[in-house]
């Protein structure tokens, strides 16, 4: 009985915390560009009622400023981490299920990626694309498929070498029916979780880049821009513009993290029926 | 004794060779990235110059640059000029390359080496403890914050810091790796240290969650293995068992994890860098790349490069100490 109610429980609390995360999301996507625009009259005033996390030095209310930015943030997380599974998801297949010079190659890659910082990387990859939106996205879903590609490939070893995927091909079934019915089934829960868990990490990673400037334009509101904003004013006492929007994004990163770790244990088979 | 020296020789072979071509990708991938930019470095260095230039002026600029130099004879150019230790000349600082990485390595590796050896001490520490007294209060608190920590952005932490222990409580400076207005040979160790110890400690909180839960699980392994269940039924206490069994057993793990961890080290120190403007690879590397910098880029992109490389074969060689089925590599 107990067990039951433990599963019930990490779906409930999935629901919730995907409810929350859209909430957040759609708030932001539906707050009209007005209400972040900014007046000198109320420049750098400190939280009140009126603005719950204060304005900022041009006077642009920071509670919507800091939802619009997360929404932006969210939207490239979520890209980059989906773009980033599936490159995972076919690097690791052919890896393990193609030959081994495909193997080798494809660890090589692994370790060329992981050989330069990821911060160092996603700022060459900006640079390339000039800046601004597609380069931050591409810079962040070119780095971040290695670990899950890495988990990818020694599932499918593993699954390569079971009796029924052996006795399949005895049986005279062809590779690509092998993958599709006896290997895909088994890798989706991985491909999920490994994306949820890699949503964090790229809205992370969003927000260093915008921080250090190589991300979106100054003028938008991203979480990584208004933060880098905040330390030209951090010794004039304005501490509620780096503390406030800082501690919504860390809130927004841990819920993520928990909802990935929460469908782990519904999706994964080893610890579905804990 | 000789078969080991020629097994030494194979595997630094192996791991030269892959080194040796993996930098090579590096210098190749990163290069065309940056060719492929449509940031133009001549618009940027007459920006930065300043002044007016003419158009006769600007194509004296392009041709010392090599612009007209179709791309792949310039990067063989700038391979040759590398592997002669010539790495070019920086736009935006006026020097060479060479020189800038050299100087700004040192206030780097100062900072990377802190913030490792404390990340490394205090999440070993913590996983023993949290290990020790496996689910109790501790263990559970330790590990809260442990998850918690991995959602806190390294920069954030370091505002919130800068916040807190420079603009409120005024303990530490603001920035810089010295004070301002001393001349740099004036500079004492301890000011050198005590402009470190605010980002050093930002960049090591940033780390040690996971060497404290890799080390946690790799003593409770041990824990429960038959071998410290049997020096238990010998009457041994737990901290003898965790100091006679348990302490061989985790600590080149640990260590092994600490040196693949360079990647996230370097990528780390970009951000504390520029948080407390601190002048080293990191602050440099964002500073080429804001101002299309183009020498100094690639020239610390290759030296970042070098230097994870070099922690991943300590790490791999590490391996091979521990655990002897690893040792057959090279072979």
């Amino acid at each position: 009985m107990k067990k039951q109610n433990r599963r019930t429980m990490a779906v409930l609390l999935t629901v919730i915390m995907a409810g929350i995360l859209l909430s957040v999301y759609a708030l932001g996507i539906f707050i009209p560009d007005e209400a972040a625009a900014g007046s000198f009259l109320n420049a750098g005033k400190s939280p009140s009622w009126e603005h719950p996390f204060g304005t900022d030095a041009l006077g642009r209310d920071l509670l919507m400023r800091t939802l619009k930015g997360l929404s932006i943030s969210m939207t490239i997380g979520f890209f980059a981490s989906a773009i980033s599974a599936v490159i995972a998801a076919l690097v690791g297949i052919a890896a393990a299920a193609t030959s081994r010079g495909v193997d080798a190659f494809v660890n090589w890659l692994i370790d060329l990626v992981m050989g330069v910082p990821h911060t160092v990387l996603v700022i060459l990859i900006s640079f390339a694309m000039g800046r601004g939106f597609w380069g931050l996205l591409i810079g962040i879903a070119a780095t971040h498929w290695c670990s899950l590609a890495r988990l990818i490939r020694g599932e499918v070893l593993q699954l390569r070498s079971q009796q029924y995927v052996a006795i399949s091909g005895k049986l005279g079934k062809s590779g690509g029916w092998i993958l599709f019915h006896h290997l895909l089934p088994h890798l989706v829960p991985q491909f999920i979780v490994g994306l949820i868990l890699m949503f964090p990490h790229a809205i992370l990673h969003e927000a260093s880049i915008s921080f250090l400037g190589f991300g979106l334009a100054p003028e938008q509101p991203a979480i990584g821009i208004i933060l880098a904003e905040s330390m030209r004013y951090l010794s004039a006492g304005m501490w509620w513009s780096a503390v406030l929007p800082g501690v919504v994004l860390v809130l927004i990163v841990f819920l993520t993290d928990q909802l990935g770790e929460q469908l782990r244990m519904i999706l994964d088979p080893y610890s579905a029926q804990e | 004794m000789k078969e080991t020296l020629g097994r030494l020789a194979r595997i630094f072979c192996t791991y030269g060779v892959r080194t040796v071509s993996l930098l090579f990708a590096v210098s190749l991938i990163s290069f065309l990235l940056v060719s492929a930019s449509p940031v133009d470095p001549v618009q940027q260095y007459i920006l930065g110059l300043g002044t007016a230039v003419s158009p006769a002026q600007r194509a004296e600029i392009e041709a010392y640059w090599g612009i007209s130099v179709p791309p792949a004879e310039r990067y063989c150019n700038w391979l040759t000029g590398i592997l002669q230790g010539n790495f070019g000349y920086s736009a935006l600082y006026r020097r060479p390359v060479a020189a800038i990485i050299r100087e700004r390595f040192w206030n780097s590796l100062a900072l990377m080496l802190c913030a490792w050896a404390l990340s490394g001490v205090i999440g070993f520490l913590l996983g023993c403890v949290m290990g020790m007294y496996r689910d109790s209060w501790v263990d559970r608190l330790l590990k809260k914050i442990c998850y918690a920590l991995s959602s806190v952005p390294t920069f954030w932490l370091g505002l919130v810091f800068l916040l807190i222990f420079a603009v409120w409580l005024k303990w530490f400076p603001i920035g810089f790796s010295a004070p301002v207005g001393v001349r740099s040979r004036d500079v004492t160790l301890w000011q050198k240290l005590y402009h470190l110890i605010l980002p050093a400690f930002t960049l090591s909180l940033m780390s040690f969650s996971n060497i404290a839960l890799h080390t946690r699980q790799k003593l409770v392994d041990v824990l429960h293995s038959e071998y410290a269940l049997f020096a238990q039924a010998r009457g041994e206490g737990r901290w003898t068992i965790l100091f006679g069994h348990g302490l061989r057993n985790i600590l080149f793990p640990a260590l092994t994890l600490q040196f693949s961890s360079f990647a996230e080290l370097f990528g780390g120190s970009v951000m504390a860098e520029n948080v407390f403007s601190y002048p080293g690879l990191g602050s440099a590397v964002s500073a080429a790349g804001l101002n299309a910098d183009v020498p100094l880029l690639l020239g610390v992109t290759l030296f970042s490069a070098l230097f994870v490389c070099t922690g991943n074969m300590i790490a791999n060689l590490l391996y091979g100490v521990i655990d002897p089925r690893v040792r057959e590599v090279g072979e």
